[in-house]
């Protein structure tokens, strides 16, 4: 937390100038620290396998995951060049993020604007919420073949059930008295749908939409573990037939470089769409 | 002359959430002119705002007639304007498209609605203000952008619930004397919900003393002060404290029933 802002006195400015330099001060100590920690792991597992006291069959080393990426971006990859595995990826776990949010957005609403509904369907949408819905994506590989198609539903209907039950939370709490103010004001049920309800959700749901980007690249690899020709969870499914440690750590990384980028988008469409909100300080938040 | 608001005999029961039924309004008599400002005092809980929302068609009563303009109120009629107790701005609009919003709904078009919420943003004083969020305003401001978009509406009726309990005294009385104002410029009957007499009788034309609950009106008292007012010079005069003295004989002894009920319930 950051003290109030003193009144501007005399003297202000030599304030503002120490708070300013303090600030900058402790962004060097936290990125001095994470990159000391980062150092202290990778050396530590690089000098554990160097010397022999862990196996670097099964527990792979830095230098040589390193290694690997390397030659997967100079010569590409036993599937073909790393960038159409990657972009392949990236396209699964896209499509299945748009389309498994804008189905749950509308079921979500839908169920919490129309109260038979939710009452009719509440029970289903609990069942089918209990199963371990990831083996879904082994029914998709049969029904819609090995190409996107069915990693793009297996993201989807992951990211769906996320999405959908908070947009639904959402759409019933919203406050009784912005709804009364609505009404009063002259607007129909349509306009309270998308003028009061869908934006006091949209808290809720871009709440959601952090978890279920992760679950959307979940879906998309599980998926091709299920059956590819081409992606980054084919890479590491052919890494691991190949009993290549290092091949599986290397699409782990790259894994973990699309949910990085994927994770600055999201914070950006969350920063324009609740500019109504006073800013969250994105550093002090995880 | 017709009234512009009538009560007669109503009755409002709410279920609680233990399944029993409690009792907020009994037997209520309640009669407004056109274009009288009245105001309504009482103690916590003795259900004004549960009166407004009867009025206004948010509530349906459980027993009586609630009747705008002669016509029995059946949903949320429209020609009525409702400053709520609590802030009931849109804080994912901008002030602009808050008060812009009444006229929208009504199917105006984008740029007329526009232009008229300029005009009624710089009537309550928020000009340089539009493109700001509700966040960004203080609680005197998010008033008057509630107070610019109901107005903008050009209501028949409007419904007010404590809208400046919230405000420190001077800008309490500034836009007390702004409401005013405005409302000797339109020809709308006024329901004034307030816990502060001295406020009802600046203000009102009529004040309406409810008893403790159930609620139901105790007695209503004319005030003869003369218009124009200016409500931080009026109290002062000699036949204000007169009418004060009178109401207040009449408000203290449910104000103290009030009290001494909920102290005992506390205590249980
Ligand atoms: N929706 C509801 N369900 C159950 N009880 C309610 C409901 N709305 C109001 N009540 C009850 O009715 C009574 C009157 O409420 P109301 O809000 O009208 O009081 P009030 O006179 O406006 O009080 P205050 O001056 O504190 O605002 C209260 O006891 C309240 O608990
Ligand atoms: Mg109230």
């Amino acid at each position: 937390m950051q003290a109030p802002d003193e009144p501007a006195a005399q003297g202000g400015a030599d304030l503002t100038a120490r708070r300013v330099r303090e600030a900058r001060r402790r962004r060097l100590t936290v990125q001095g620290l994470r990159l000391l920690v980062a150092v202290v792991w990778l050396g530590s597992w690089e000098l554990t396998t160097r010397l022999g006291w862990v196996d670097k069959f099964f527990f792979a080393q830095p230098s040589e995951i390193v290694l690997k990426l390397w030659t997967w971006i100079n010569n590409g990859t036993e599937l073909g060049p790393l960038w159409v595995q990657v972009l392949t990826t990236m396209e699964e776990t896209v499509g299945g993020f748009v389309v498994g949010s804008i189905l749950g957005i509308i079921v979500g609403v839908a169920l919490g604007r129309i109260a038979i509904l939710a009452d009719v369907l509440g029970p289903y949408v609990k069942a089918f919420n209990a199963i371990p819905r990831v083996v879904l994506g082994a029914l998709f590989a049969i029904s819609l073949g090995l190409d996107i198609k069915s990693k793009v539903a297996t993201a989807a209907i992951l990211v769906f059930f996320v999405v959908f039950f908070n947009a639904f939370q959402g759409a019933r709490e919203v406050d009784r008295n912005l709804m009364a103010n609505a009404r009063i004001l002259g607007a129909n049920n349509r306009r309270l749908t998308t003028e009061i309800v869908i934006p006091s959700a949209m808290s809720w749901i871009i709440a959601s939409l952090h978890t279920s980007f992760g679950l959307a690249l979940v879906g998309a690899v599980v998926g091709e573990l299920f059956g590819a020709t081409a992606g980054v969870g084919e890479l590491i499914y052919s890494a691991e037939q190949n009993f290549d440690a290092n091949g599986v750590f290397a699409g782990m990384v790259l894994l973990a470089a699309i949910a990085l980028v994927a994770e600055a988008l999201i914070t950006a469409l969350e920063n324009r769409l609740v500019r109504w909100r006073p800013q969250v300080n994105t550093e002090t938040r995880i | 002359m017709p009234s512009a608001i009538e009560l007669r005999g109503v009755t409002k029961r709410f279920l609680t959430p233990s399944g029993g039924v409690y009792t907020a309004l009994q037997d209520l008599n309640l009669a407004v002119a056109p274009g009288e400002f009245c105001a309504v005092v009482g103690p916590t809980g003795c259900g004004k705002s549960t009166t407004l929302a009867l009025i206004s068609g948010l509530e349906p009563a459980s027993e009586g007639e609630v009747e705008v303009f002669s016509k029995a109120v059946r949903g949320i009629a429209s020609g009525i304007g409702y400053v709520f107790q609590s802030d009931a701005v849109f804080p994912w609009k901008t002030v602009l498209e808050n008060v812009a919003a009444g006229p929208r709904y009504h199917g105006t078009s984008p740029r007329d609605a526009r232009a008229g919420a300029r005009e009624w943003i710089a009537r309550v004083g928020l000009a340089g203000f539009e493109d700001r969020y509700p966040y960004q305003l203080s609680g005197g401001m998010r008033k008057r952008v509630a107070l610019a978009q109901s107005l903008i509406n050009g209501p028949q009726i409007l419904l007010m619930d404590e809208p400046f309990s919230a405000l420190d005294v001077q800008t309490r009385s500034l836009m007390e004397n702004e409401l005013l104002g405005l409302w000797s410029s339109t020809s709308a009957s006024v329901v004034f919900v307030t816990h502060d007499l001295e406020e009802a009788i600046s203000m009102s034309d009529r004040v309406f003393v409810i008893t403790a609950a159930p609620g139901t009106v105790k007695s209503n008292y004319k005030v003869d002060l003369p218009r124009p007012r200016n409500v931080a010079e009026i109290r002062f005069q000699p036949r204000f404290t007169e009418i004060y003295q009178e109401i207040w004989n009449d408000l203290r002894d449910e104000v103290l029933v009030s009290y001494e009920r909920q102290k005992r319930s506390g205590a249980a």
